[in-house]
């Protein structure tokens, strides 16, 4: 109980409760049933795109290029992440944003590679959210040695649908998508598949025991989002890895952003 | 799945403009290609009514449940639609696959389909003899 109960024209059942006398707010409200409409006309996400907006803009002033990377659970985010950091710690500052629902299973996983780790566990007073959002990134920031750093690489919640949806003021949304989780999964989350500058088509090395279909997927994802950059590679293998930190390495533009198109501006 | 994170990115505007007034209707405009089920979305909404303050009443009496308890969410589901560039034909999508349904090319501009949009919301008018809600903080 206690739930708004608006008495409006259209009575259609008995209140053996309560009577309700001429002159009162037939829902104890103190407000009148007349309604005023208001036109919004707002973007439903547009509270996370300004919070994007404003971790853009605090990207921009310290000269570093964010990359989302997404996937599903289990696509090897974290091994990748592992076999990246190795081959760029010597070249490029690295900080790393973790997000996982619980444990710092994977930010333990990454100590020990020359790269700021900030761990964002969104069931700690987030709700136990699937995804990463652009008010919990602007929480993790302070954290990190942001004016150091040439490349942020954040790891998104495990999850083909969710993120997709919360843009955090990256560079570039990259997804992991793997081999083992067959070939219709564009289309099943076109969402995801949208969304992304570059799909990394990981395990690569199980492909002699599955019967993967390479260019069916290749013709889903072309359905999707027709013409999208896809790579293939292995994180256990490390085959295509350094293509991958090849394509990282275009991205980032270490120093000032001069005459960068900021969304922030 | 992500209907309930939607719902409350759409319960913090729709709060920002109710502005303490009750809320007793929201329409959203969404479109096919942004993979929500309306339904589910509904529910999610009853869901989440009640983490929300209460609203101000005029006459100083607490009044019982959140502003967005009882609200009513409507969804308004907007079809994806593209033109070919090279036929010029206009369709609309069963599937989410970016491809022209007249000729089959693949360059094809979408024309509908990506809409997110809170549209209006209507709040219930406070009484006369209430204070009177800033009016002005709900057009923010």
């Amino acid at each position: 109980m206690g739930r708004f109960h608006p008495h409006g024209a259209d009575h259609d059942h008995p209140h053996p409760d309560h009577d309700h006398p001429d002159d009162a707010r037939p829902d104890h409200s103190g407000y009148g049933t007349a309604t005023e409409r208001i036109e919004v006309l707002e973007r439903i996400l547009g509270e996370n795109e300004r919070a994007a907006a404003a971790n853009r803009a605090a990207f921009d002033a310290a000269g570093v290029t964010v990359v989302n990377l997404m996937s599903g659970p289990g696509a090897g985010k974290t091994t990748l992440l592992v076999e990246t950091l190795r081959r760029l710690a010597p070249r490029w500052r690295v900080g790393v944003i973790e997000g996982d629902i619980e444990t710092s299973l994977d930010a333990d996983r990454l100590a020990g590679l020359a790269a700021a780790v900030c761990l964002v566990n969104t069931g700690k007073g987030f709700g136990g959210e699937c995804h990463l959002d652009a008010p919990m990134i602007a929480s993790a920031l302070p954290r990190l040695p942001l004016a150091d750093l040439d490349l942020v690489i954040i790891e998104n919640v495990g999850n083909l649908v969710c993120p997709a949806e919360f843009t955090v003021g990256e560079d570039r949304r990259v997804m992991i998508y793997s081999v083992t989780e067959g070939e219709e999964k564009p289309l099943k989350y076109p969402l995801m598949f949208r969304a992304v500058d570059l799909v990394l088509v990981n395990k690569t090395d199980l492909l002699p025991y599955l019967d993967f279909d390479l260019p069916a997927f290749r013709r889903n994802l072309d359905a999707v989002h027709p013409g999208v950059d896809a790579q293939m590679l292995s994180a256990r293998s490390g085959d295509g890895v350094d293509a991958w930190c090849e394509w990282l390495s275009h991205a980032v533009h270490p120093g000032p952003r001069v005459g960068r198109v900021a969304g922030a501006a | 799945m992500h209907e309930l994170s939607l719902c409350r990115s759409v319960a913090d505007v729709v709060c920002r403009h109710a502005a303490g007034r009750r809320v007793v209707r929201v329409r959203l405009r969404i479109g096919a290609l942004r993979q929500v089920v309306p339904d589910t979305l509904t529910s999610c909404w009853r869901l989440l009514q009640d983490d929300r303050p209460p609203p101000r009443s005029p006459t100083g009496s607490v009044p019982a449940g959140s502003v967005l308890a009882g609200s009513v969410l409507e969804v308004e589901s907007v079809p994806a639609v593209v033109r070919c560039r090279a036929c010029g034909a206009e369709r609309e999508l069963d599937h989410p696959v970016l491809r022209c349904a007249g000729c089959g090319g693949a360059d094809v501009l979408l024309i509908s389909g990506e809409e997110f949009l809170i549209v209006s919301m209507d709040v219930a008018d406070a009484a006369a003899d209430g204070p009177g809600m800033a009016k002005e903080q709900a057009e923010v």
